[in-house]
């Protein structure tokens, strides 16, 4: 390959805390029974101010009841507990059993309480992670060792390959960004991460990274599916991982998960969460951010200055945008068949193709053959209003100025608990994060031509919508080297512009030769897939096999204004 | 509400003492001490000693002071009432002695713009979101704080110094500010509404400018109320297809701000924006018009920057490219009017689903 990327600086960075039992995450473990009950306390009194009337309570509980028989009858899995349907049954009979009766406000014996607090206290221990250090441990030698057996055996094409270690992840994935700042961040306060979400394997990916630059094991949620699967179930749990069901929408189970996550911030315990919710469908950028785990932070964040008594300084929370950058995502044509049925109903109906044998192999073989880097853009950190800080974990305003993140919460003097305010600097968080990951995410080359090839395809349709395009038939699509070169060119100048804006960034292979560039472009995009999205024909002009994956990897440039360049 | 209590509360500022600026100072002045700034020595040794300030007479609960540092570090909130053209520079003069527990609420009804070197607002060509701000936004670009509001709707200062019966609007994202001020606004004649939708509010109290310049044209006329009629109800539409544009939510629109202030304006000759228009209509050159009034009619930038808009996000806005014309192209107010009415409009609504 002509197209090299910068040599390889990732050095090994020590761990910054030496003993697993110093990790918070540790601490949270050993004293979970007692973390589960503050959990469970702390989420049944919210839901009590939320729900102020046993009218109201009741309502939810039964609302509650009714969801959970649902989804028993309807959708079971195989990590559920056994005595679910008998659990639920009790709550059941004890709701009717109470509202066979009217309800007397002033009445001090208050059954639904009590039954309240057992959901939520079920539901934190549901919830719960688990991490031993001895299998976290054994987790994190595991993958290193496999990962680096199946790189060497790929890279060195040599007998008895398997066995060398000339290279290790780190040669595979690039670390890129503020890393010292990270570190240094997570010495003085809790870390929340919040990375892009494009494939299934980024929890693993990014798992790997935290150890890699020397922290100690964040916290995260993972969704409960992933622990049906046994083997992923024990490096999760080893990891220190927390599960979210997202069949559960009531409202007590949302408030413990909340809760949790919350609280494990609150005590210090550095945490993990993919803001986006999902993965990437349409293969864009996180344009919208969930916020209900994001205002967690923010609560946190409120509390700890809340509970800080004078004469102390109070543990500060920094945000860090992560972006994964990937020439190459594993499920890129499922995801975009999903998003496309969803926004386009009717119109669009994924075409059924089954993968046969031939094609098969051929995957297989490229998977081990060829090289396809991945980086990790590590962004500046953050406080949680979105504010920049520095080195010290001081936030600065636009002029560099000095700010106290505490005077956020202030009113006339004092701190105060406003819902409606902090669910306003969540969102303003969510913005700042959307923007920050606009600035750090790295465009390859491969993002370059993809997006290039499907914007000249629109343009040569202007009449047709993107179901009208996606729907014309991949033969007839085909776009002259010279003028793809020339476009190329004009788009890589403009995003050379934006990243001196402060406002885009790219991997170190974009400069160069155009034709180099381009060919690095064309052998990476969605190079593991059966159908190649782009590639060049014998005649030397650029065609497509999918061009729905095509679209996919094209997203990820939508959002930096580049079409007119087009 | 009596002067016996009002020591106890912190104070409350107001940064600006043209028309508007001494008019909320003085319904401030109902419920807190308020700390007036003026930039002039001399002005605030007027004050202390006539307790007036362009006919205005004073609140004896305000004291005018010209230290912005002191200002801010007495007053957790504060109400800039400056305009449009001078609001960026006064919030970059403030914004050293601001903290993230102020509480901004401004009653500026104007667009700020920043421009690329060497352009003027009569040399470029294209205006977008990039370089037209709403006062909310310039408080939010030059300072740390976040708690911001806005004032507007009917309030015209010479009724509210006389004690009619008024209300306002004050728009914020944050429910804390809304109560904030209905708290030190409310009154017995003076009654305060709450809007989440700050940028549409904004954008409603800065369009209606354009359509007050029109109002008074028609009368300058000798036109009467079907004709006034007819430039409202066309006009709310153009303000909703303008502010929507430009990030506003319709709703902002149709309230106390938009169609409120629309419609006092446009029945008003005391406003500077109407009586714009009424001079025009009467044959006066836009330059004498300019040259003859002591504080700017905002609706004259507003035109200018709306129509430069309008053209970048191909919104159809006939009555503001109209008065673009009218203003600085040498187009005459009848000749505008023959237009309008030959234009092709046959759609009454279409901003309502």
């Amino acid at each position: 390959m002509e197209v090299i990327e910068k040599k390889n600086k990732n050095k090994r960075y020590k761990p910054i805390l030496d003993k697993i039992p110093d990790w918070p995450v540790y601490q949270l473990s050993k004293n979970r029974k007692e973390f589960i009950e503050d959990v469970a306390e702390h989420a049944f009194r919210r839901i009590k101010e939320m729900r102020p009337t046993r009218k109201q309570l009741v309502d939810e509980l039964e609302a509650t009841v009714y969801r959970e028989q649902q989804r028993m009858k309807r959708n079971r899995w195989r990590v559920d507990p056994q005595d679910e349907p008998k659990f639920w049954a009790k709550v059941k009979e004890d709701l009717i059993e109470l509202t066979a009766r009217p309800l007397d406000d002033n009445a001090t014996d208050r059954k639904e309480d009590e039954i309240l607090k057992r959901i939520v206290h079920r539901y934190a221990g549901e919830i719960a992670g688990n991490f031993k250090p001895s299998s976290y441990r054994f987790a994190r030698e595991i993958i290193q060792f496999w990962f680096a057996r199946l790189l060497n055996a790929t890279r060195v094409k040599k007998f008895g390959a398997i066995f060398r270690n000339q290279y290790t992840l780190r040669d595979k994935i690039q670390i890129v960004g503020k890393v010292k700042q990270l570190r240094n961040l997570a010495k003085k306060g809790t870390i929340v991460m919040v990375p892009t979400h494009s494939s299934n394997l980024d929890s693993i990916l990014i798992g790997w990274v935290i150890h890699a630059l020397g922290l100690p094991a964040f916290i995260y949620g993972a969704g409960l599916n992933l622990f049906n699967i046994k083997i992923i179930a024990y490096f999760m749990n080893s990891l220190g991982a927390f599960k979210v069901d997202r069949r559960k929408k009531n409202l007590p189970y949302l408030e413990t998960l909340k809760m949790y996550s919350g609280l494990a911030i609150e005590k210090g315990a550095h945490s993990l969460f993919f803001p986006g919710g999902t993965r990437s469908r349409s293969g864009t950028i996180e344009k919208m951010l969930k916020l209900g785990l994001l205002s967690t932070a923010t609560e946190a964040q409120r509390n700890i200055y809340l509970n800080t008594a004078e004469g102390e300084t109070p543990r500060k929370i920094f945000v860090v945008p992560v972006t994964l950058n990937y020439h190459f995502v594993l499920e890129a044509p499922e995801l975009i068949d999903d998003y496309l049925s969803i926004k386009g109903q009717d119109r669009y109906l994924p075409e059924d193709d089954k993968y046969g044998s031939v094609q098969l192999i051929q995957f297989l073989f490229k998977f081990f053959t060829k090289g396809s880097n991945i980086s990790v853009s590590i962004g500046r950190g953050l406080d949680i209003m979105g504010n920049y800080v520095d080195e010290e974990g001081n936030s600065l305003d636009a002029q560099g100025r000095i700010i106290d993140t505490r005077d956020y919460f202030l009113s006339n003097g004092q701190i105060t608990i406003d819902k409606q305010r902090e669910d306003e600097y969540t969102r303003m968080l969510s913005q700042r994060i959307v923007a920050e990951y606009h600035k750090i995410h790295r465009t390859f080359a491969s993002h370059l031509v993809a997006f290039v090839a499907f914007e000249m395809w629109q343009k040569q349709h202007p009449k047709l919508d993107l179901f009208g395009l996606l729907r014309l038939p991949e033969e007839e699509l085909s776009l002259d080297y010279p003028e793809f070169r020339k476009t190329c060119k004009r788009v890589r100048k403009q995003i050379y512009n934006l990243k001196k804006e402060g406002k885009a960034n790219h991997a170190t292979h974009l400069k160069g030769k155009i034709d180099l560039v381009i060919r690095h472009g064309l052998e990476n995009v969605g190079n593991f897939h059966l159908k190649r999205p782009l590639l060049m024909d014998k005649k030397g002009n650029i065609i497509t096999k999918d061009l729905n994956t095509l679209y996919f990897y094209h997203n990820r440039l939508v959002g930096y204004d580049l079409e007119k360049f087009i | 509400m009596t002067s016996k209590s009002l020591s106890d509360l912190p104070p409350v500022g107001v940064i600006g003492s043209g028309n508007f600026g001494t008019t909320v100072a003085n319904l401030l002045a109902r419920h807190r001490n308020v700390f007036l700034y003026v930039r002039d020595e001399n002005t605030i040794e007027h004050i202390l000693s006539k307790r007036e300030i362009r006919g205005h007479k004073l609140n004896k609960h305000i004291t005018p002071i010209n230290d912005l540092a002191e200002l801010a570090r007495q007053c957790d909130i504060i109400f800039p009432i400056v305009p449009s053209a001078h609001f960026r520079e006064m919030m970059r003069k403030l914004s050293p002695y601001l903290h993230p527990y102020h509480v901004l609420i401004h009653g500026s009804k104007g667009l700020d713009i920043s421009l690329p070197k060497g352009q003027t607002l009569e040399t470029v060509t294209k205006l977008s979101r990039l370089q037209v701000k709403t006062m909310s936004e310039v408080i939010r670009e030059e300072s740390v704080v976040v708690r911001v509001g806005c004032l507007a709707g009917p309030n015209l200062s010479k009724e509210l110094s006389a004690r009619q019966p008024a209300a306002t609007v004050i728009a914020s994202p944050f429910n804390e500010v809304i109560s904030i001020g209905k708290r030190l606004l409310r009154s017995d004649r003076f009654q305060v509404y709450g809007n989440n939708e700050l940028i549409g509010v904004e954008l409603a109290g800065v369009l209606k400018n354009i359509i007050a310049i029109a109002a008074g044209a028609l009368n300058g006329m000798g036109y009467g109320e079907n004709a006034r009629g007819l430039l409202i109800s066309r006009g709310v539409v153009e303000i909703i297809h303008l502010g929507r544009a430009l990030g506003g939510k319709t709703k902002a629109f149709l309230g106390v701000a938009g169609i409120g202030d629309l419609v006092a304006t446009c029945n008003s000759p005391l406003s500077r924006n109407f009586q714009v228009g009424y001079k025009l209509a009467q044959g006066m050159k836009p330059e004498e018009i300019f040259e003859s009034m002591d504080e700017v009619a905002e609706g004259v930038n507003t035109v200018r920057i709306m129509k430069k808009c309008a053209d970048f996000y191909k919104v159809r806005a006939p009555i503001t490219s109209t008065l673009y014309k009218v203003l600085f192209e040498d187009l005459t107010v009848k000749e505008a009017l023959d237009y309008l009415m030959r234009y092709p409009l046959n759609i009454d609504i279409d901003f309502i689903d």
